[in-house]
């Protein structure tokens, strides 16, 4: 097989900023709304309230047990039948945003449940509420905890985002798709694509030690 | 006030587990810059109490009045917001230190009087610096509690709770997590803090230590008090069986 390196170069530039432009935006404002519905999920999940802690776990067994291509079909082909139609990037930002939403409610409770009892036991007891206890205390504490599966959630994130290419979301898989299907180097175009989306993976988990060094200053060794 | 009128006063406390009765009916008195050590086998209930008055644990029944305060009498319709009420009053040093592993030691000490009493910070930082240089900490201030010796800890968690400036210093078994080297540094701390006329009360095993600082002893035993008086009496004259062999037992472990 010959390699065509001048289609390469040329149709590099295009894929990149298909992903600066579309994947990483997309996952970027996913990820973040994704994590504020995980951590309400979360709370739900640990309260009292019985009721709240069933819709949570209903919800998150809804979210993990359907593939995330049909969460995406359904809302951005399914609602315009009963009359709510959206625009693709904001259907793919709900999609999104439901299913990390599900699956970093679990990473969130566990990170919770993972802070000694005692922890809350000294915020109780210098006078602190529940809500300022767990936003001070213990929400810290375990944000230290929940980096790595987290970090999962948001590298599987820009990898599955691909998928809103088939809602006509213009992102770095779409654009080597159209370059592909105009000059016909499959092979090409899609390894490229794949390489594209590894190089932003690496640079991604190193964001992550970053992260993690930061965390580490209170953490003995 | 005079010294001796009663700071707390403790009537009829009930607290079960389950079908667990930790507590059955205990009744206590803590005068004003007294010290009440509680003392009694594993199990009998003395951490409970102590939780109580902290309002970690919501009593079933009995009566908790601190003196200026309303009492606050317990039902089993008592909601938490009563039991934690009694929180203002008291501050707790745990056994684990508990202290916060994210925040320096100094951000552990403000933490309470900026967050919840809302005091300045420049005066929480300035009564948290002078706090720790008391206990020897001065130059701890920036570390954080994975750096410090358990000693250490236990002495920044005694600050912590001394810089929210409560009526009454909660202590539950302050020693008991200690390496044996390191527990005279925080019960030399306990003592001054006692000769300077803090009240407290103190969960202990260190009964050498109870017949020095304490005025006042309480032995529990199955979640009752079995005897309680002056130290003298209850550490070296017991009256009750119980507390005899509790005592000989702690004096002669061999």
């Amino acid at each position: 097989m010959n390699v065509d390196w001048a289609l390469f170069l040329d149709s590099l530039w295009p894929i990149v900023l298909g992903g600066i432009a579309g994947t990483i935006p997309l996952s970027l404002a996913s990820f973040v709304l994704g994590l504020l519905l995980a951590l309400l999920i979360a709370l739900m999940r640990i309260g009292s309230n019985r009721v709240l802690a069933w819709i949570a776990r209903a919800y998150i067994s809804v979210i993990r047990g359907t593939p995330l291509l049909v969460q995406l079909f359904v809302i951005f082909y399914g609602l315009p039948s009963i009359g709510v139609t959206l625009s693709p990037w904001p259907c793919a930002i709900i999609a999104f945003s439901l299913n990390v939403g599900g699956y970093a409610a679990e990473v969130i409770r566990a990170a919770i449940l993972s802070v000694p009892r005692g922890q809350w036991e000294a915020g109780y007891t210098i006078g602190m509420s529940r809500g300022k206890t767990l936003r001070r205390l213990i929400l810290p504490q375990a944000a230290r905890v929940s980096v790595p599966p987290l970090s999962n959630t948001f590298i599987s994130l820009v990898k599955d985002s691909s998928l809103a290419s088939l809602i006509t979301v213009t992102e770095l898989f779409r654009r080597a798709q159209e370059v592909a299907a105009f000059s016909q180097q499959f092979m090409l175009l899609y390894l490229e694509a794949a390489l594209v989306y590894w190089v932003f993976c690496l640079v991604l988990s190193s964001g992550q030690s970053k992260i993690e060094e930061r965390l580490d200053r209170y953490v003995a060794h | 006030m005079s010294p001796t009128e009663p700071l707390l006063q403790v009537a009829g406390l009930q607290k079960s587990f389950g079908s667990n009765h930790v507590l059955t009916s205990i009744d206590l008195t803590v005068d004003t810059g007294g010290v009440l050590a509680l003392i009694g086998p594993s199990g009998s209930g003395k951490t409970t109490v102590l939780r109580c008055l902290n309002g970690l644990e919501k009593p079933d029944a009995g009566t908790v009045s601190f003196a200026g305060g309303p009492a606050v009498t317990f039902s089993a319709s008592t909601g938490t917001k009563e039991a934690q009420s009694l929180r203002t009053r008291s501050a707790m040093v745990f056994q684990n230190y508990n202290l916060f592993p994210h925040k320096t030691v100094l951000e552990n000490v403000i933490e309470g009087p900026i967050q919840v009493q809302r005091r300045p910070k420049a005066e929480a930082i300035a009564d948290a610096t002078s706090l720790l240089e008391r206990v020897g900490l001065a130059e701890k201030a920036e570390q954080y509690p994975h750096e410090l010796s358990g000693g250490q800890q236990q002495r920044v968690g005694i600050v912590r709770a001394l810089a929210l400036k409560p009526s009454l210093l909660l202590f539950d078994e302050p020693t008991s997590a200690l390496d044996p080297e390191l527990v005279g540094d925080v019960l030399t701390v306990i003592k001054e803090l006692a000769q300077e006329g803090w009240t407290m009360v103190l969960v202990t095993h260190e009964l050498a230590f109870a017949r020095e600082v304490a005025d006042h002893v309480v032995f529990m035993d199955g979640g009752v008090v079995v005897e309680q008086g002056h130290p003298d009496t209850v550490l070296r004259e017991p009256r009750e069986e119980r507390t005899k062999q509790f005592v000989h037992r702690l004096l002669n472990p061999f």
